[in-house]
């Protein structure tokens, strides 16, 4: 599982470097080295944020995604535990968020 | 994960002040921790009570007269601000600018922290004196004494707003 994320650059803190180079697979892998395993509720928030980070070069804030999606704050934090707006950046291949909503 | 093997964080704010510019910091920064995956206790003192009552949340607002910071943020004088309409006014402008930001009214904003899993208390001396109870109070926001919150506080970092 992990070979795939052997050639992926990443951060101290563990983003990837290049949001370019990810794929879902990559997304996959980086979710189950943190202990996740992603569902469609998962898949919603990180192809919303995949595809704000392509149209506007940066990875949306929280709010944006709650408010834009179905997925509500409960559900959120409850998909990405240990803090969503890290957590669900890491696994869509965004860098580390810097919005404060 | 994999760098992290510090203790988890905990952070406490003191909520004491109730008019519209000095509600947000502490929402804002019960917020970022939050989404970081930091505990979050909000305690809601005194005039900062507001900020959790049902009837007041949403209807905050900014003083045009003994503030400081009125002047080189709004251009308002002080004398100038004493009259009628003028606190009403620099609200509305106030509330329009914290849209622009796209931060949440800040009865949406506490209901947003509940959701979030941040834990709000209302102080039970400053309800006592305000005469309000629970039911005052937005909905998962808990009555709690200052001797309670110190006990909740030990070894969280605290900060008085």
């Amino acid at each position: 599982m992990s070979d795939i994320l052997a050639t992926v650059k990443f951060d101290s803190e563990g983003f990837m470097v290049d949001p370019n180079a990810w794929t879902p697979e990559i997304g996959k892998a980086i979710a189950a080295r943190e202990g996740l395993e992603l569902t469609d509720r998962h898949w919603v928030v990180i192809n919303y944020a995949r595809s704000e980070f392509k149209a506007k070069g940066q990875s949306p804030t929280l709010r944006a995604i709650t408010k834009n999606t179905d997925v509500n704050t409960k559900e959120i934090y409850a998909l990405f535990p240990g803090g969503p707006a890290k957590m669900a950046a890491k696994i869509a291949g965004l860098g580390k968020p810097t919005g404060c909503i | 994960m994999a760098t992290n093997d510090k203790q988890p964080r905990k952070l406490c704010l003191i909520a004491s002040k109730g008019s519209l510019d000095m509600a947000y910091p502490p929402l804002i920064l019960a917020n970022s921790a939050r989404m970081t995956g930091i505990e979050t206790h909000i305690f809601f003192t005194f005039w900062g009570l507001d900020i959790i009552t049902k009837k007041k949340m949403n209807n905050l607002n900014v003083a045009t007269v003994g503030n400081p910071s009125m002047h080189p943020w709004f251009h308002i004088p002080t004398w100038l601000g004493a009259i009628p309409g003028m606190s009403a006014a620099a609200s509305w402008m106030m509330r329009k600018e914290i849209d622009k930001l796209d931060f949440p009214p800040v009865g949406e904003f506490v209901e947003m922290l509940v959701d979030a899993g941040a834990h709000i208390y209302g102080c039970k001396m400053s309800m006592d004196m305000m005469k309000l109870t629970k039911e005052d109070l937005v909905d998962g926001a808990e009555v709690l004494g200052a001797m309670e919150f110190m006990e909740i506080s030990e070894g969280a970092q605290i900060i008085f707003v």
